[in-house]
């Protein structure tokens, strides 16, 4: 008998409760797109904003409204831009993979520093006192792009650089926002010659404060004037698909190194510390 | 006299958080950033008033006549728990703002000790309807203090220089101890 009260008395809370919710859940219920759940499942959830939205959710939102493109998301590339088009019923897009690329090398080792920082240690702060390397336009070490990264595709090297793992880099660009020296871009994932080095210090200068600066020696302008252009003391690619493969080799008698391919062939490879990890 | 002893006792001297330590995993989780912060300490706020009334209600009217004192922990949080999950359905009905801003909070805390606590401490101490509904929104308000405090710290450490292997947790369980002995000052205001 006097396991009989509470029992029935639990058994009555809990059923009075749960009719409650019942209710209330047929009640209450909002009325929500199926589909706006599917596409959400579908999404990475990394919520990085590289689509211009300001998470997944208001992407799916924006997918089911018609306001945004199947092919959106950066990160879920491919796979996940036909699976929505299949949802939505829309023509897949086809979405080129972008992945970070930094445009510097100057190392611990390359390019000296001017002075002991102590100050608080990120890039940004550094970057606002004018940096504690002598040259004013290169990596500063402190990897806020590091630590901006939500998919921990990139980390410090020992040479201070960020080495990025193009695998896990999803191309969402918020490393890109993070260096206050702009030192980072998305470029194609098969786009393999870059200029490393944002260097615009005059020849003199800049072969003072980096060995692998840029020094507006004009051999790569003259090897393919056809691509590559020489703009305040810094060599410009602007179409690196014009670039012949024939005359990688005559582009890549850089002194320093400045421009070249990201990638070289295996035995090369070996000799020279890559800025990207595949 | 005797409640506004209860609320000062509940925010500042009896705190919730530096005082009995409940609470501490919304407490160190989103105490990141001031905004979540302080939805977070509505949430709060609002579920320990919530569980005020209807703890209170279950124990006197149910528990209390039949005998079942025993079966408070039990019964506290299966009604809690059913009582935010209505709530928090009727939000998002009514009110998406106020849904996106407190309502995915709710159900963090439905189960969390700090309501519990507040349920079990409210019987213990024999208080009537009025002194629990006040001690469960003062306890709140001292949640939310607390929350707002440390996240506010939280973001100034942010920048600071803070040795490697403290960073992270180990430096917010560090603050939190130095705020919970800066809240012991308080005791004795009250004997």
């Amino acid at each position: 008998m006097s396991l009989l009260v509470p029992i029935i008395t639990m058994g009555l809370i809990a059923f009075v409760l749960s009719a409650g919710l019942v209710f209330a859940y047929r009640k209450l219920r909002v009325e929500v797109d199926p589909r706006l759940e599917e596409i959400a499942a579908l999404l990475p959830q990394a919520n990085c904003g590289a689509c211009g939205f300001a998470g997944c959710q208001a992407l799916a939102e924006a997918l089911v409204a018609g306001k945004a493109e199947t092919n959106a998301c950066p990160v879920g590339g491919n796979e996940v831009a036909r699976l929505l088009a299949a949802i939505l019923g829309k023509e897949s897009l086809e979405v080129t993979k972008k992945v970070a690329r930094l445009h510097c090398r100057g190392t611990h080792e390359a390019a000296p520093a001017r002075s002991q920082y102590t100050g608080p240690a990120t890039c940004l702060a550094a970057h606002l006192l004018g940096g504690h390397k002598l040259c004013t336009y290169g990596c500063l070490h402190f990897g806020d792009c590091v630590r901006s990264c939500p998919f921990d595709a990139m980390r410090l090297g020992d040479d201070g650089l960020p080495v990025i793992n193009e695998q896990k880099c999803t191309g969402c660009g918020k490393c890109v926002e993070a260096c206050p020296r702009g030192l980072l871009e998305l470029h194609p994932l098969e786009r393999n010659i870059f200029v490393f080095c944002r260097s615009k210090d005059r020849p003199a200068v800049a072969r003072k404060v980096c060995k692998n600066a840029c020094i507006a020696c004009n051999i790569c302008v003259r090897a393919c004037p056809e691509a590559i252009i020489m703009e305040s003391n810094l060599a410009k690619i602007t179409d690196w698909k014009k670039i012949p493969a024939d005359k990688i080799a005559a582009i890549e008698k850089c002194p320093t190194g400045a421009i070249g391919r990201l990638k070289k062939e295996r035995d090369e490879a070996e000799k020279i510390e890559l800025r990207a990890e595949v | 006299m005797n409640l506004l002893i209860i609320f000062i006792s509940a925010v500042l001297i009896n705190n919730f958080v530096f005082y009995y330590f409940l609470g501490l995993c919304p407490y160190l989780g989103v105490s990141r950033k001031i905004g979540p912060s302080i939805s977070m300490g509505m949430a709060v706020t609002f579920v320990l008033s919530l569980t005020a009334v209807s703890s209170w209600m279950i124990n006197h009217w149910i528990l209390i006549p039949y005998g079942l004192d025993y079966l408070q922990i039990v019964s506290f949080i299966l009604v809690i728990a059913s009582l935010v999950q209505l709530v928090e359905m009727f939000i998002r009905k009514v009110s998406p703002p106020l849904y996106q801003a407190m309502g995915i909070y709710l159900p963090l805390i439905t189960t969390n000790c700090v309501i519990m606590g507040l349920a079990l401490l409210a019987a213990l101490k024999n208080y009537n309807f009025l002194e629990t509904v006040v001690f469960g929104v003062s306890a709140g308000i001292g949640f939310t203090l607390a929350i707002v405090l440390m996240a506010a710290i939280r973001e100034q450490l942010e920048l600071a220089d803070v040795p490697r292997p403290l960073r992270g947790a180990a430096i917010a369980l560090i603050t939190a101890g130095i705020i919970s002995l800066a809240f012991m000052g308080f005791s004795g205001i009250i004997k």
